[in-house]
């Protein structure tokens, strides 16, 4: 292949593939991807799809996006804005022409551009024009006829034929790029293993979109974007899902434990669970269960057993284990819950991304029931976060909510593999037969922690349930019994701050203003800040993954600066939750619930004048 | 089940805790029950696990000395559920009333039974909410006067046997509370039973439905309004042993024996028999029409889903060429930046 002669040398380039839900732009996303992460490029990835399967076709609200940024240095936002839009029909251009960079890229698909469509999409008769994108580099190609005539000697029927149209594109992208088209080939290969023709077909119509590319003289702007300058190492691409779960495998093997997952399938977190469902060689047993509450209860029920045990959902389902939850409270035994955020309340926008499930991870209970909360930031560290919060819950015998989000749960970026060596021993305080006397909910009085007795160990039977007990075991109503318990269980929680590390600041450590996150919005906080600190403001940015027990050094860190200012998707229940625990402290505050993640412009906006404001 | 060549005695299992059901109170005579059919079991006491939920039945893993789990309402058969999933060689027990098990965990129930997980499950059915004081349950019949229906219920209520059937059940006795030896046999059958076994304990609550099933239990008749049935033996009842079971067309019909009517001309019951018809009319039989059946009315082996999760798990394991953490981090697409 040939290199191209003029091709514009990028920093950094976002894509954005969309379409039809049905028209596999999601797939079409991650294979550019991969190639781009095998090239060296850093990356993130945006998928952006309906909570229909099949969507109205040709309507707005049926569009499916995936967005990926790509980049020569560290990327950390999908990008707000794309330079390069992929768009299978008019649908796909009104939903997308407002988040498109002024003078980008347009190739679509004009066999797909009739009247009817084009109506359908909301537009009178050109989309192109109504949406005043004209000085826009528009690439017009008949998509749907060279397919058809790439194809015509294939013996294919139509509908398969038709299938093949994001290859088509893709290679028209690919040849854009300059990419080597190997990866995208060899995975035809490996997922059509058994239908040599599917393959063929496919590599056809990718190469003839490669070769359009080059014939036609409209795409004279192509780009490249060197290899990032990333530590060495040996990396893969990763999503927020498959990183939780992996995770988790990670802490079942340094703990020496079986991995019980009881969940049900909910969206945006049922990925964790076909992940692990997958694992049988290492021994996972999943459960999908018959509801939310079997998933816990199951779960639970595991945990009692002597498994390291998860369940895995998203805002409504924590809703439904809250009760059960109480009872780990209450029974001090490990327990992973996963809450993968997303729109709410009630079914809300289950496949958009909101942060707004804090309040209930931390307060969503009956009674007095304390549980750990942590929060992943990356697609990535989810792995690293679900280890942790697997760690904590097995070594002081408690219940921990790991929060992560639909953004961060669907995006991948690449990861620098790490080696189970480098990993921290995971040492729960199990009681094994002939270790002296058990008495249940007696504790060791650094960690407060009860001793976990697993059925099968002779000598130490004992009953554990929900009803108030005392020291040994027994049902207790004495009200000085039940508030000494209550107490104890929460100081249990508060001693976990041992292991929590210091809130860390990106950029000085004293200045005008601090920039505050949790969880997903990592990505978009740090590009803020940094982007800032380059125009020489001086912000600096503290985000927290450590929710319940708080960082020792918090109040240490926000007395350095001038102002404070909390930017989280919701309404500000970080804010409220940071105004109790240190109340000496004025906090400004940043705030969206649209379903989407933060742009970096309207983050430097809101603190731009937040920094002049008097 | 690993059976160790133990000797225990029925107080063995009994813990140090009071009893405090109400005083004539049906669990009583059920703890006795178990705690006999332990004894003759022989699995060694470590490898028992009883789970319940909430009701006055739920405090019975209390009273044992066993590991034991007191969950939440209508739970248990989730939690026994992950509890015999991880550990398919304890002996996973739950205990639960009618309310417990058929309305607010009516859906683990049957989900549990339908999985065919190997657990044991000891139905409470006074057919009342006791611990709540007095109200109607899902199998109060209908009519029934209670607090909260001071004018009778007009719901329909379950037959737990054709619950359990209809859920795919596939061993299912009742017994009552009263008759310590039926009782303990029964237990004994259903821990030796590989998947869910369900037992319906007809059981008295003293205070809030006294007598609930006296007419089954009555000293003078209750040979004439209760049937045990035996697997291979035909089913004949009665004090003196004179009437039967027959297939009249599709449905069951009560026969006198003699009149050209003999032993061999009456059914004979078969637990094993797959197809649940039969066994479905056996566990709807009501008093007066016919004789409630006690007993093992359906016992019909099947694979169980803790072993064959199990099972699953060391056929991919033979094959998988991941083998630990560090290949699957290594597995897949990857690439070397240097």
């Amino acid at each position: 292949m040939s290199k191209h002669e003029q091709a514009i040398e990028k920093e950094e380039v976002v894509i954005r593939f969309s379409g039809d839900s049905g028209d596999g732009m999601q797939l079409t996303g991650t294979l550019f991807s991969n190639t781009s992460a095998l090239f060296g490029n850093d990356l993130l990835t945006f998928p952006d799809y309906p909570a229909e399967i099949r969507a109205p076709q040709g309507t707005v609200g049926g569009v499916s996006g995936f967005q990926v940024h790509v980049g020569q240095s560290e990327v950390n936002t999908p990008g707000d804005f794309a330079d390069i839009l992929v768009a299978m029909n008019p649908a796909a251009v009104k939903a997308n022409a407002s988040f498109i960079n002024k003078g980008g890229t347009i190739i679509y698909d004009e066999d797909n551009f009739t009247e009817k469509n084009i109506q359908k999409a909301g537009y009178v008769s050109d989309p192109i024009k109504e949406d005043n994108l004209q000085d826009y580099n528009i690439i017009a190609a008949p998509i749907t006829t060279l397919v058809r005539e790439t194809l015509k000697d294939y013996g294919l029927d139509p509908k398969t034929v038709q299938r093949t149209k994001n290859m088509f594109a893709l290679g028209m992208v690919y040849w854009l790029f300059d990419s080597d088209l190997k990866y995208t080939e060899e995975y035809f290969e490996s997922k059509f293993k058994l239908r040599p023709k599917i393959v063929d077909a496919n590599k056809a119509v990718l190469r003839a979109g490669y070769n359009y590319g080059e014939t036609i003289e409209a795409l004279s702007t192509t780009y490249h974007v060197s290899p990032a300058k990333i530590e060495r190492g040996t990396y893969r691409n990763i999503n927020g899902n498959q990183s939780t779960a992996w995770g988790l495998l990670a802490a079942a093997e340094k703990a020496g434990l079986p991995l019980f997952i009881g969940s049900y399938p909910i969206t945006p977190a049922t990925g964790i669970l076909e992940e692990l469902a997958a694992r049988k060689d290492l021994g996972v047993k999943s459960f999908q269960a018959e509801d939310e509450i079997a998933g816990i209860c199951t779960s639970l029920g595991a945990s009692f057993a002597g498994s390291l045990a998860v369940t895995t959902t998203s805002g409504p389902g924590l809703a439904l284990k809250s009760e059960a939850l109480g009872l780990a409270v209450m029974t001090e035994l490990p327990l992973v819950v996963i809450n993968v955020q997303r729109g709410g309340p009630s079914t809300g926008l289950p496949t958009k991304t909101e942060q707004s499930d804090l309040m209930q991870a931390l307060y969503g209970r009956s009674g007095e029931s304390p549980v750990v909360v942590i929060a992943a930031s990356t697609p990535s560290n989810c792995f690293k976060f679900a280890f942790e919060s697997a760690k904590i819950a097995l070594e002081h015998m408690v219940p921990v909510i790991l929060l992560s989000d639909g953004f961060i749960a669907n995006g991948s970026e690449p990861w620098k593999i790490p080696s189970m060596a480098d990993l921290p021993d995971i040492t729960p305080p199990i009681i094994r037969e002939g270790m002296g006397e058990y008495i249940p909910y007696e504790r060791d009085e650094k960690w407060l922690r009860r001793r976990w007795a697993i059925p099968g160990t002779p000598g130490y039977e004992h009953r554990i349930g929900g009803l108030e007990k005392t020291i040994r075991g027994t049902v207790s109503y004495i009200p000085e019994n039940h508030e000494y318990m209550v107490k104890t269980r929460s100081e249990k929680v508060a001693r976990v701050v041992a292991h929590v590390p210091d809130l860390e600041v990106y950029g000085d450590q004293e200045g005008e203003l601090l920039l505050i996150g949790w969880g997903g919005t990592y990505g978009h906080l740090l590009t803020t800040v940094r982007d800032m600190r380059e125009e020489k403001h001086k912000i600096s940015l503290a985000h927290f993954n450590y929710i319940n027990p708080l960082p020792s050094n918090v109040h240490e860190v926000f007395s350095k600066f001038k102002k404070l200012v909390v930017a989280e998707l919701n309404t500000g229940q970080f804010a409220s939750y940071l105004r109790m625990n240190l109340q000496e402290f004025n906090y400004h505050q940043i705030n969206k619930v649209q379903g989407l993640p933060f742009t970096t412009i309207e983050l430097k906006e809101r603190c731009k004048q937040i920094l002049e404001a008097k | 089940m690993e059976k160790a060549n133990l000797t225990y005695n029925p107080k063995d299992f009994k813990s140090d805790q009071e009893v405090r059901w109400c005083p004539g109170c049906g669990d009583h005579a059920i703890l006795s029950s178990v705690t006999r059919a332990m004894a003759e079991l022989k699995i060694p006491k470590e490898k028992y696990a009883f789970i319940s939920g909430i009701g006055c039945s739920s405090r019975f893993p209390y009273y044992l000395a066993t590991y034991g789990f007191h969950g939440i309402h209508g739970r248990a058969s989730a939690i026994a559920t992950g509890v015999k999933v991880t550990n398919p060689d304890l002996s996973v027990w739950q205990i639960t009333g009618d309310g417990d098990a058929l309305a607010i965990g009516g859906n683990h129930f049957i989900h549990a039974i339908r999985r065919n997980i190997d657990i044991n499950i000891i139905l409470f059915n006074n057919e009342i909410y006791g611990l709540t004081k007095g109200q109607y349950s899902p199998t109060s019949q209908k009519g029934s006067v209670t607090k909260t229906s001071p004018f009778g219920t007009v719901e329909e209520p379950f037959q737990p046997g054709e619950l359990v059937i209809g859920a795919k059940g596939k061993f299912f006795a009742r017994t009552i509370d009263a008759n310590i030896q039926l009782s303990t046999e029964i237990f004994r059958d259903a821990a030796l039973h590989e998947g869910t076994s369900v037992v319906e304990v007809l059981q008295n609550c003293v205070i809030f439905n006294d007598g609930v099933h006296a007419t089954l239990n009555d000293k003078e008749h209750k040979e004439d309004r209760t049937i045990i049935l035996r697997h291979g033996q035909p089913m004949i009842f009665g004090k003196n042993q004179d009437r039967g079971l027959v297939l009249d067309g599709l449905k069951l019909k009560v026969v006198k024996l003699g009149n050209g009517l003999s032993g061999k001309d009456i059914l004979v019951h078969d637990a094993r028999e797959n197809n649940p018809g039969i066994h479905t009319m056996l566990a709807n039989m009501r008093y007066p029409g016919f004789p409630v059946a006690l007993g093992v009315i359906r016992s019909v082996s099947a694979p169980t889903y803790d072993m064959a999760v199990d099972g699953q798990i060391s056929k991919v394991r033979s094959t998988s060429s991941i083998k630990n953490m560090d290949d699957l981090l290594m597995s897949g697409s990857t690439w070397e930046v240097k």
